[in-house]
């Protein structure tokens, strides 16, 4: 087979196995503002969880101890927990959090609060540089 | 006290409240007039939480009583004890009350309270106020004059007009990073009490001061920050001896701006992030203040304690009592005209460097 048909061959396979219809790549400015709002939203909601009695259950909330999230440094994580003798992520520091100071239990990682407080320290972390490890 | 009592009290408990030693070398200062060096105790935001019943946040209340426990272990006695305010944490009677019983465990006899805006936006101090007297005060001891300010006041208007509950108006201003909230300042009435409180007092008279917020301005968003702060260091300027105390910052602070030298308390409820950790806004922590200890959150007592102060020829040395961690002692340099901290002032250690 020469070296032209051979690529050409190749195309066709990629082609049958991805029917490139309307295009992946294309997003309007209105998807990007879809979604920042559908983002801004769960950040509100983050803010909610993290300033509700409820979450736990002795009425202690996370604000109380981190105002504006601060002293959460989400930019440090997955890092060595010298307490847990290994390396965590940061819903695992959550979770202690709620378990100890809120006297409450565990959230299920991918439970929508879970993600909205990680969404609200996050943005409340904006611009700082990521450090992985970091002490 | 003699220099030998002291030692000896400071090698008892330092065993007992932290299992290290307390810095000793402040204590071979020679001291100008013996008879009028003193020392009081110094607790601050407990934050007294109800549930509801009988029941109260177990965390906040073990850190007061674990420090009326160790403030009672004081051999000599202190003169006094402050409370630096916030000792309930939304104003209600039944955290006022159980505060105060939490309290009155303390076998001393004299306790001289500071409002805090926890304890006054409920009711604006009405509670606060039967039960402990005036918002704002003053007293001498040993030939140094106290005051005692309600620093946490605000606008007439967001007092007043905003809200349909003092519960909603406490609710607010209880969330430190609440953009609904509102500056603390002294206020004009309180300030012209001031001048002539001080008009009656010597310029050398050693002249030390309470507030609950900073009567400096460090971070505007946590309201670690005195609205007319300036009007009133201004009333301060012609003494020649000044010391401010406050809370509500929960962690270590000093300064000295002009002949004031200030200094904060721990909270025996929890510490507090410094303001430099927010990334969003700046913020102007005093440059001399070497911070404390980054909490670990796995003893749920680091970082948090209180403190005793020795008064010696009308400046102070404060010796923070940490339930988890090195105690930390912050003295009067004479040398330097400042407050400073004796062992760690020029060589931080890695978990004093916050981010
Ligand atoms: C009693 C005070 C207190 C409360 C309430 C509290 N925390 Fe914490 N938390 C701490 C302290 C202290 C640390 C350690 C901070 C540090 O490492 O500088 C911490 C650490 C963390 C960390 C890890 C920070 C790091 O540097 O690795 C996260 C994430 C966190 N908290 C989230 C939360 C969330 C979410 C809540 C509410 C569910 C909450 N915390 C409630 C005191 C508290
Ligand atoms: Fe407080
Ligand atoms: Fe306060």
């Amino acid at each position: 087979m020469s070296r032209l048909s051979r690529v050409r061959q190749a195309a066709w396979l990629i082609l049958a196995i991805v029917p490139v219809v309307g295009a992946a790549d294309p997003f309007t400015k209105q998807d990007l503002s879809d979604w920042q709002s559908a983002y801004d939203q769960v950040v509100t909601a983050g803010r909610d969880a993290f300033t509700d009695p409820k979450l736990g259950n002795n009425g202690v909330v996370c604000a109380q101890c981190h105002p504006n999230a601060a002293n959460t440094h989400p930019e440090t994580y997955p890092k060595f927990q010298k307490q847990l003798g290994r390396v965590a992520v940061m819903w695992e520091m959550i979770n202690w959090c709620i378990r100890n100071p809120l006297e409450g239990k565990d959230l299920q990682p991918d439970d929508p609060r879970m993600i909205a407080l990680q969404a609200y320290i996050t943005q409340e972390r904006r611009g700082v540089a990521l450090a992985p490890g970091k002490h | 006290m003699s220099a030998m009592n002291r030692r000896d009290f400071l090698r008892r408990t330092g065993g007992l409240i932290a299992g290290s030693a307390l810095p000793l070398s402040l204590i071979e200062l020679a001291f100008a007039d013996e008879q009028q060096n003193f020392t009081f105790a110094y607790i601050s935001d407990s934050h007294i939480q109800h549930i509801k019943g009988k029941d109260f946040v177990r965390n906040w209340d073990r850190g007061l009583i674990r420090t009326v426990g160790e403030a009672n272990l004081m051999d000599p006695r202190p003169d006094f004890v402050m409370y630096g305010g916030d000792l309930a944490q939304l104003g209600t009677k039944a955290e006022l009350d159980h505060g105060l019983e939490l309290m009155s465990a303390l076998r001393h006899d004299k306790v001289h309270y500071v409002m805090g805006e926890h304890d006054y936006y409920l009711d604006l101090g009405e509670y606060w106020e039967r039960q402990l007297g005036p918002q704002w005060y003053s007293f001498d001891h040993k030939g140094v004059h106290f005051v005692v300010l309600n620093s946490v006041l605000t606008y007439d208007e967001w007092t007043h007009n905003r809200w349909s509950s003092g519960e909603e108006r406490m609710a607010v201003m209880a969330g430190l990073d609440n953009p609904s909230g509102s500056p603390f300042m002294v206020g004009e009435k309180q300030r012209d009490w001031l001048r002539d409180d001080l008009s009656m007092i010597a310029k050398t008279t050693p002249v030390v001061v309470f507030s609950h917020s900073p009567l400096q301005k460090i971070f505007k968003n946590w309201n670690f920050w005195t609205e007319d702060a300036e009007q009133v260091q201004v009333l301060l300027k012609p003494f020649d001896k000044v010391t401010v105390f406050y809370g509500h910052v929960h962690q270590i602070q000093y300064n000295q701006i002009g002949n004031i030298s200030f200094h904060s308390a721990m909270a025996t409820a929890w510490a507090w992030p410094y303001p430099e950790t927010y990334a969003q806004v700046d913020s102007l922590l005093p440059k001399l203040t070497v911070e404390m200890n980054r909490a670990d959150p796995f003893f749920e007592r680091d970082a948090t304690g209180w403190q005793f102060v020795d008064v010696w020829s009308g400046n102070a040395t404060l010796h923070y009592s940490l339930t988890e961690n090195q105690p930390r002692t912050v003295a009067f340099n004479p040398k330097t005209g400042r407050p400073e901290d004796t062992v760690y002032q020029n060589d931080r250690i890695p978990p004093q460097q916050h981010f």
